[in-house]
């Protein structure tokens, strides 16, 4: 009877290695590609001598990291200083396990699947403000502050978006999400959702041009000033994996998950999971893009996107939505 | 006119323009160089590590007039030196930190006999600083290494003096 627990903790632990180890290797690729695309479209090379056409540069960074010495603030609050990296790490991968890479191939099919990821990368906020006020510093500070409030006004939005599809899928699992995108993807009909989405999910993930956080020339580094060695490479994991976690949420939601763009013989049969890979590289790099070629927003600029354009819009495109699901007869769930 | 800026606006259309820009430009040819395996042009006048000449005998070319020490706005050299037997007056020490050093090139500049000079190396970064503190017998070195690159710069850009 007891062997019955350890058994399951043995599977389970399997399956999260399985899924785990995939995503941190993803995430040291993606800061390549990440810092690659920059280069290339400021006519740079970019990182292209650790292997081939340097694609370890990030396990070389990695290692840099961890031989470098941490530098704990005398007068920083040293436990929260220390978890704040671990917590922002820590969310950013936990989100990874109710996204579905396959018909069948999630780590947590969970009914409230969407709310779930909703409800951790809220609490990704913690993790900065926690690094920020632990510091005890006055950029890192700011930086938190900044984040937090950014963070907050964005999710808002972000939550509208998912509204709207949500009303046209009768579900929060995410592999009924994806399932009722078989027809359509949900990118044709909410289009400008989708790119509402995209920024906002640029400010949820304080990418540039939202990277007001970190905006070196006023805050120095933002909440990561007195980070150094590893906990400071955890920072960067973690932003990194949840950047790669929007991309992930953002193909699940409007660009049909797992699924191949036209359902045709050669096409259909590749695996989910590499479809999914394609669509979250295809966003990532327009993520990497958008770094490249717009410059960064003020403050009150960004406040009043948020709260000003993106949610009464949103809201608009809800009742719009609603609307015609409902004049149509169309709502999935009679 | 306002209205056409509000679509302007509304449909991102700066930003498309910018995202097509960007990526035009990516494929384009790249315009820095692939550094550690290629290497960019050097002037004859580049003021990078120090170097002291000899004279083609193997004569130090120094006379210890300490003008380079007197004019270095770091302080970053320092001169002893002594008469010899044959009355001339060498240096006895000749030492330039080279952290101190901010490369203005005054030191080659104030040398009435070419001895100090800058040549074109600038990679001779190390691993303490303890041996970034040269003394004469690491730059008379440097000097004997360099000499054919030192002296055809300094015929180079002799006729824009």
């Amino acid at each position: 009877m007891s062997f019955y627990y350890l058994e399951v903790l043995f599977v389970e632990t399997y399956k999260i290695l399985f899924l785990i180890l995939p995503i941190l290797t993803a995430v040291a690729l993606i800061v390549w590609l990440d810092r690659r695309v920059w280069a290339f479209v400021q006519k740079r090379r970019g990182p292209n001598v650790v292997g081939p056409f340097g694609l370890f540069q990030s396990l070389a960074d990695a290692l840099k990291y961890i031989f470098k010495e941490i530098i704990i603030p005398a007068t920083s609050n040293k436990i929260i200083f220390i978890l704040a990296p671990i917590v922002t790490m820590t969310l950013a991968l936990i989100a990874w396990a109710v996204i579905p890479f396959g018909e069948n191939l999630v780590l947590a099919d969970i009914n409230v699947g969407i709310l779930y990821i909703f409800a951790v990368s809220s609490l990704g906020v913690y993790g900065i403000i926690m690094g920020g006020w632990a510091s005890n510093s006055k950029y890192p500070f700011f930086g938190s502050i900044r984040s937090a409030a950014q963070m907050v006004s964005y999710e808002v939005s972000i939550g509208v978006i998912i509204i709207n599809v949500l009303l046209c899928v009768g579900s929060l699992n995410l592999t009924d999400i994806v399932l009722a995108q078989q027809n359509l993807w949900f990118i044709v009909p909410l289009f400008p959702m989708f790119v509402i989405f995209f920024i906002s999910a640029l400010a949820e993930t304080n990418r540039p041009p939202f990277d007001l956080p970190e905006a070196e020339a006023e805050l120095v580094a933002g909440y990561q000033t007195e980070y150094s060695g590893m906990m400071y490479a955890m920072f960067w994991l973690g932003e990194y994996a949840n950047i790669l976690l929007m991309c992930a949420i953002g193909s699940i939601l409007f660009l049909g998950g797992w699924l191949s763009p036209i359902d045709v013989y050669p096409l259909n049969t590749f695996p989910g999971p590499l479809w999914l890979t394609l669509k979250i590289i295809l966003l990532f790099v327009l993520f990497a893009l958008v770094k490249a070629i717009v410059p960064r927003y003020r403050y009150d600029q960004l406040m009043k996107l948020g709260w000003k354009i993106f949610l009464p819009f949103s809201l608009f495109y809800v009742v719009l939505t609603s609307g015609f699901l409902l004049y149509f007869d169309l709502l999935p769930n009679k | 006119m306002k209205i056409k800026r509000i679509l302007k606006t509304v449909f991102l259309v700066e930003f498309i323009v910018g995202l097509a820009i960007a990526i035009k430009e990516t494929f384009k040819k790249k315009k820095t160089i692939n550094y550690p395996f290629e290497k960019g042009t050097i002037s004859p006048r580049a003021r990078g590590e120090h170097a002291l000449r000899r004279y083609p005998n193997g004569e130090e070319r120094c006379i210890a007039c300490k003008l380079c020490e007197a004019v270095c706005p770091a302080q970053a050299i320092t001169i002893e030196s002594t008469e010899r037997e044959d009355g001339s007056r060498k240096t006895t020490r000749y030492d330039i930190d080279m952290l101190k050093c901010i490369y203005c090139g005054l030191c080659e500049e104030s040398c009435p006999v070419d001895a100090i000079v800058q040549g074109p190396n600038f990679e001779f970064a190390t691993e303490t600083r303890e041996e970034l503190f040269y003394n004469k017998e690491k730059l008379l070195e440097n000097g004997d290494r360099w000499e054919n690159i030192l002296s055809a710069n300094i015929k180079a850009d002799n006729a824009h003096r």
